[in-house]
């Protein structure tokens, strides 16, 4: 830009008046000049403030119609990301309590196939069948007998001394007493069983029955209780063979 | 000098003060703050030549600041408020450009 010295409206003294004489009418014009410019500053500040401050207000129609077109998408874009993770908690939340339905039901049903299996104890109402045989003339048919009477009447849980019955459940003579999977027992036999207590009392006690017909020298008493346990445990050995087919659903592995 | 004083208290008194512009006069500030810094390089260059009077800065000062504020008002009113705007910056920078370099040859001669 080349010098203009004749600008329109540039504050230029036209008078001419000499420097000494400046300086010396201090006072009024001086205070005036400081005025203006310390209103000057006093404005700039003002204004960087309030453009740091405003953020719409001092926009243009366009620009704000491109902000708001930006927001209009960013809203829109984050409603999709909200109901998406919307739909994603739903989803995990019916999982979680889908699982944890399945998880009770397996446990349920763990519970009743170990029953079933005898792995796990039980208890409940039942009947405590005493047997004594001083003579050792009780056979395994007889126990088996026993167990297949107590079966019959609903015997859900059977122990025979420190042998649990369950289905694969073997009896054999041996000397001097039975053996009941392996497990060597001797007279007098303790057999608890849990179930409908009267019920298996009465198929026990009916005349002609298991009790009645027990070889000579052996006698059996039929306790009923509300709470009998069976607390005996069989030990599953893992199917070396076997695996479970297609279907998921677990198979009752021992029965 | 008492200006420059003046400048320094101007600013500090705003940054203490820290006022809100009212709203009636936000279109009109920032131009008049321009105009009013075209006026004060004008006094700077008139105090340089050695024709500076206090006089003529005070109504250079005052008239620029009203007449830009007029002018934005004016094109606010019109319906040319930006555009005027813009006119009116773009003519305050030339001067205050050319201000600038008349002050810039007269402090280093270049």
């Amino acid at each position: 830009m080349p010098e203009s010295s004749d600008a329109p409206d540039e504050p230029t003294g036209t008078d001419g008046a000499p420097a000494s004489r400046r300086l010396a009418r201090f006072s009024k014009a001086q205070l005036l000049v400081a005025l203006l410019v310390a209103a000057l500053g006093f404005a700039i500040v003002v204004q960087l403030r309030q453009t740091e401050q405003q953020g719409l207000a001092s926009l243009r129609q366009s620009d704000l119609v491109r902000i708001l077109d930006d927001v209009g998408d960013r809203r829109d874009r984050l409603a999709a990301e909200a109901s998406d993770l919307e739909s994603q908690r739903r989803q995990l939340s019916d999982v979680r309590t889908g699982d944890q339905a399945a998880l009770d039901a397996a446990r349920s049903r763990a519970s009743t196939l170990g029953i079933l299996a005898g792995t796990v104890a039980a208890k409940g109402p039942g009947v405590e069948v005493y047997i004594t045989d001083p003579q050792a003339s009780v056979r395994a048919a007889t126990l088996l007998d026993l167990v297949q009477e107590l079966r019959d009447a609903g015997a859900e849980a059977i122990q025979i001394g420190s042998a649990r019955v369950i289905a694969s459940t073997s009896f054999t003579d041996v000397d001097g007493g039975i053996a009941v999977d392996n497990v060597m027992l001797r007279a007098p036999y303790t057999v608890r069983a849990v179930g409908d207590g009267q019920t298996m009392a009465t198929a026990l006690e009916i005349p002609g029955g298991v009790i009645a017909s027990m070889p000579a020298g052996a006698h059996a008493t039929v306790a009923t209780h509300d709470e009998v346990e069976v607390t005996a445990l069989h030990a599953l050995p893992d199917p070396q063979y076997a695996r479970p087919a297609v279907t998921p659903s677990p198979a009752p592995p021992a029965s | 000098m008492i200006p420059a004083i003046g400048l320094v208290v101007g600013i500090v008194a705003g940054l203490l003060l820290q006022p809100s512009v009212p709203v009636w006069a936000q279109p009109y500030l920032p131009i008049a703050v321009v105009a009013a810094l075209d006026a004060v390089f004008g006094g700077v260059r008139a105090l340089l030549d050695g024709i500076f009077d206090d006089k003529v800065f005070v109504v250079s000062f005052l008239s620029n600041v009203i007449v830009a504020a007029f002018i934005v008002y004016l094109g606010d009113q019109l319906g040319v408020g930006s555009q005027l705007s813009t006119g009116v910056v773009v003519v305050l920078g030339i001067r205050i450009f050319s201000n600038v370099a008349a002050i810039r040859r007269h402090l280093f001669h270049a």
